[in-house]
């Protein structure tokens, strides 16, 4: 169990999602940082890459492991303290019974995911653990953790024996443990760009599936201007503000489906870049879509980031997604 | 009978993981029956065929969305999939998007609808033939979304149209029956909103512990039954007993 002492501005249960109802009208919802949750889930050595994780943003209060545990952080570089001494983030952590773990600030970045050996064991609905706040469905108790909450830990998320205390050992042999992850290994090309600590974000996009809707000029302008996320933005989308888009006719369509990364330009002719929470069908038209391997990096940015487009082929928006796959095999081999 | 021109749809991509099929540009019956059936064929078709990485087929009013894994297929094989079975439609002729007739309760009026006489007296009629007129309806539902379970209805009658209100409600209750200009509609779960309410149906239509499943699906046409307070407690614990039921045999089996 993981006992809530103090749960950070907002921290809730997120996994890979709830897929296969969005035609019920359920939001996906999950992870905003995909790349981090399945890279989180290795380090701890979970074989269920999309278990489920807590998510923080921007600190994470404190928490007590009221039993021993093995948990990582990925995401941004949030300063972690075990019983006062300070531990890594993005590197597996042995936690005794009774230790208490306060998450700070984070220094870069905005989301984190601490994943813990065994996975977070709340109940599944419709075969997901996620936390739909906007529903106020799924998670725990359909809502963001508050003081006193009391996580369950379980153990569906390993395959073959759990044993926390074995699993320790075998970091520990192989200088894993307490250790943060070769960072070469564990970034992700597109929020490797970011963690260098450029200004700004190039994300990328597949055209469409209405870019007719907007003007020769406003395809120019969304792939040479740079935007800025305002503070509207959370984890239904990403709100940018920039030099206007203009639609030829309007922006609004008859509604129609939505997918994570999908860029809607409202009708005052800013961009929002659709993240975990979106709704399942909007009404606004959609000029293209970022990659999926190009979310994570979105979702690491706060107000005042800057980011741009550039636009590829859905081709090369699988192999970037397939390089990113690898990757997080990779991580596999080294924390099996 | 109602497929004539699926060569006329568009595909294009969504990003690395949903290619979006177009059927027109208009919400319409027509339009809707070429998304309805190519929901259907392509459901059937992936579902038989067992096409590696395809995830779900999401209808809206004029066009679907189909979901991928990028890992597993791409662009190109989707697309070409579902240029294929949409000209398997076209050939066959068969319609897959008359739905069925789904019967949804409503107690009108009252403590359950609190606008239905605001909605009489902006039409000019007694608040019964609201109740006629509303329940007297095939409504078709196009499309679930908003929130989980709300169903997008077309085919409300003219005269009983009326204005969403000026502020909204913070807080409808679960099944309230509802009409937001010249559409009707349902709320699934407690939400803000501002419908006229007129009545409210004692039917779950959407279970947040996800144990009853939603009794439509979109390509069904709906039927509003009127029924008093009496039979609207009947239903409700008859409701009650049905998810318990469920619980206790899905809880059995694992």
């Amino acid at each position: 169990m993981i006992k809530i002492i103090s749960p950070g501005p907002l921290t809730s249960v997120q996994d890979g999602g709830r897929q296969g109802c969005q035609s019920q009208g359920y939001r996906e919802c999950g992870a905003a940082d995909m790349y981090s949750l399945a890279a989180a889930n290795i380090l701890v050595g979970n074989d269920d890459h999309h278990a489920a994780v807590l998510e923080l943003t921007l600190a994470g209060g404190v928490m007590e492991f009221t039993e021993a545990a093995i948990f990582a952080v990925t995401g941004g570089d949030f300063a972690l303290t075990l019983d006062g001494e300070r531990v890594p983030v993005h590197g597996p952590v042995y936690a005794k019974a009774g230790s208490r773990l306060t998450i700070g600030m984070a220094a870069k970045g905005l989301r984190g995911c601490l994943a813990v050996y065994g996975g977070i064991d709340v109940p599944e609905l419709l075969g997901s653990r996620s936390t739909d706040m906007t529903c106020k469905l799924g998670g725990f108790k359909g809502r963001a953790l508050q003081k006193d909450d009391e996580i369950p830990v379980g153990t569906y998320a390993v395959k073959g024996e759990y044993d926390v205390e074995k699993r320790r050992a075998s970091l520990a042999e192989r200088n894993l443990l307490n250790l943060a992850a070769d960072r070469t290994k564990l970034v992700n090309p597109g929020v490797g760009r970011f963690f260098q600590g450029k200004r700004l974000t190039v994300l990328r996009a597949v055209k469409g599936p209405q870019e007719e809707y907007f003007t020769e000029a406003a395809h120019g302008t969304l792939e040479r201007s740079v935007y800025t996320i305002t503070p509207q933005s959370d984890r239904m989308g990403c709100r940018l503000s920039g030099p206007v888009l203009e639609s030829v006719n309007g922006s609004d369509i008859i509604s129609d489906g939505i997918v994570g990364g999908s860029v809607q330009i409202s009708s005052d002719g800013q961009p929002i870049v659709m993240q975990a929470d979106h709704q399942t069908t909007g009404g606004y038209a959609k000029i293209a879509t970022v990659i999926s391997a190009d979310l994570p990096a979105l979702a690491q940015l706060r107000p005042g980031d800057e980011v741009g487009f550039r636009f590829v082929s859905p081709k090369d928006a699988a192999a970037a997604a397939r390089a990113i796959y690898e990757g997080l095999l990779n991580l596999k081999e080294c924390y099996k | 009978m109602r497929i004539t021109n699926l060569n006329e749809i568009t595909i294009k991509p969504a990003g690395d993981s949903a290619v979006q099929i177009f059927c027109g540009e208009e919400i319409s019956e027509a339009v809707g029956d070429k998304v309805s059936a190519l929901t259907a064929a392509l459901r059937d078709f992936f579902a038989a065929e067992k096409i590696a990485g395809i995830g779900e087929v999401v209808p809206a009013f004029s066009s679907l969305v189909v979901r991928y894994d990028p890992l597993v297929t791409d662009y190109d094989e989707v697309a070409f999939r579902v240029g294929q079975v949409a000209a398997e439609i076209e050939i066959s002729g068969e319609g897959g998007g008359q739905g069925n007739i789904v019967e949804i309760p409503v107690c009108y009026g009252g403590e359950f609808g609190a606008d239905l006489a605001d909605v009489a007296a902006h039409n000019g009629i007694t608040e019964q033939e609201v109740i006629d007129i509303h329940s007297g309806g095939l409504y078709r539902l196009y499309m679930i979304g908003f929130l989980p379970g709300f169903p997008y209805l077309g085919g409300l009658d003219k005269r009983i149209c009326c204005p969403r209100l000026k502020s909204p409600r913070t807080k409808i209750p679960t099944g309230a029956v509802g009409i937001g200009g010249e559409q009707t509609g349902i709320y699934p779960m407690e939400s803000p909103g501002g419908w006229r309410l007129i009545g409210r149906t004692p039917v779950t239509l959407f279970d947040p512990d996800g144990i009853l499943p939603l009794p439509y699906k979109a390509g069904d046409m709906i039927k509003f039954v009127a029924i008093d307070k009496a039979e609207y407690e009947r239903i409700a614990a008859a409701e009650a007993e049905r998810k318990e039921k469920l619980r206790r045999e899905k809880g059995a089996g694992v």
